[in-house]
């Protein structure tokens, strides 16, 4: 089954349907994405900020980054099983349109670095990489944000 | 106030007429007709929502004792709330470029009305939080858990902002525009004119 066949039969799911037939669900659920997404934003800028010498600078970087994650990572299943419920809805129109695929590459490579270098080297003390390491977390976050606002553009 | 003297007061300042004009400016129907200026603008005041709310939830979250207890809450307010005022002056302008954008419509919409009323609550929050909540932070500026009026404050703050994000994510959505067939309540609290208005 091709891809496209794939994202045709999610679209069908009693899920899928359900939403996309929904005159409240499709919104409802993108109001939990938005608001977990302020929370999403709101831990990774103080770890990211802190790393680029600003926020709260009176805490190491690893004393920030373990009091941000749980707020991280709750932020983080509830947009995934939000965001995934939205897609499921729309699936075929996803498949179409770069906005998405950039998106999706982008969340890969921020949840990638986020949990595989930055909360790694933030404990182990970032010393000079630690500004960079900000720089392409918000770098790569920002894109993983314009591109799923561009979804619902393009 | 009843809704009586509210649109008593409303036909005192002419608000219609103000966003009637609004939206005949070359501006407006520049932005509304724009291609890519309207969506930019869209795309930073979701970046500055996110800065905004995502700060001060933050902020809330260390008041309720739920996150960066280890932090004094004044060292969250003077390191982190200065970012949150930077995400509220995008915001405030790209929000103001989206209703000039649309003024009409979103002048009388349902949303954008219930999105107001639970700024103005944020806003009283705020003012009563500084002037009275936070006057003798001194005392448990190191506390885990901050004394019962902080807590409530970061609860209002948070129950409030929330619901601003959602009101204002649904004024996207037509159900209660002017040219919907609409209840006589909600026809009180859009305040409708008799005609279809779109603008």
């Amino acid at each position: 089954m091709s891809l496209y066949h794939q994202f045709e039969a999610l679209e069908a799911t009693p899920i899928g349907d359900g939403i996309k037939t929904s005159v409240w669900l499709f919104p409802a659920i993108e109001a939990v994405h938005l608001l977990a997404l302020a929370v999403l934003g709101g831990a990774i800028l103080m770890l990211d900020l802190r790393l680029l010498g600003l926020g709260l600078t009176s805490h190491p970087a690893s004393s920030v980054e373990r009091e941000a994650r749980p707020w991280l990572i709750g932020a983080l299943v509830v947009m995934v099983i939000t965001g995934g419920l939205l897609g499921l809805s729309e699936a075929l129109k996803l498949y179409d349109k770069p906005a998405f695929w950039v998106k999706m590459v982008a969340l890969a490579f921020a949840l990638a670095f986020t949990f595989a270098v930055k909360a790694p080297l933030a404990h182990r003390g970032p010393g000079w990489a630690a500004r960079p390491l900000a720089a392409v977390s918000l770098a790569l976050w920002l894109t993983v944000a314009i591109a799923g606002r561009w979804i619902g553009f393009s | 106030m009843n809704p009586g003297s509210l649109a008593s007061l409303a036909s005192v300042l002419d608000l219609d007429g103000v966003v009637e004009r609004l939206a005949a400016q070359p501006g407006s129907i520049a932005l509304h007709e724009s291609l890519y200026a309207y969506t930019l603008i869209e795309t930073a005041h979701v970046l500055g929502v996110t800065l905004f709310v995502g700060t001060i939830a933050m902020v809330d979250l260390r008041l309720l004792g739920l996150a960066f207890t280890r932090a004094p809450v004044s060292a969250m307010t003077a390191r982190i709330l200065p970012w949150t005022l930077a995400g509220f002056v995008l915001m405030i302008i790209t929000g103001a470029l989206l209703f000039y954008a649309i003024p009409v419509r979103s002048f009388h919409s349902l949303w954008f009305r219930a999105k107001l009323l639970l700024m103005t609550v944020a806003a009283i929050n705020i003012f009563v939080f500084h002037v009275r909540v936070e006057r003798d932070r001194a005392r448990w500026d190191r506390s885990v858990t901050p004394p019962m009026g902080a807590r409530i404050s970061a609860a209002i703050s948070l129950a409030a902002w929330a619901g601003v994000i959602v009101t204002g994510r649904m004024i996207a959505y037509n159900w209660f525009d002017c040219d919907k067939p609409q209840s006589s309540f909600v026809h009180v609290l859009t305040g409708c004119p008799a005609g279809p208005a779109e603008r």
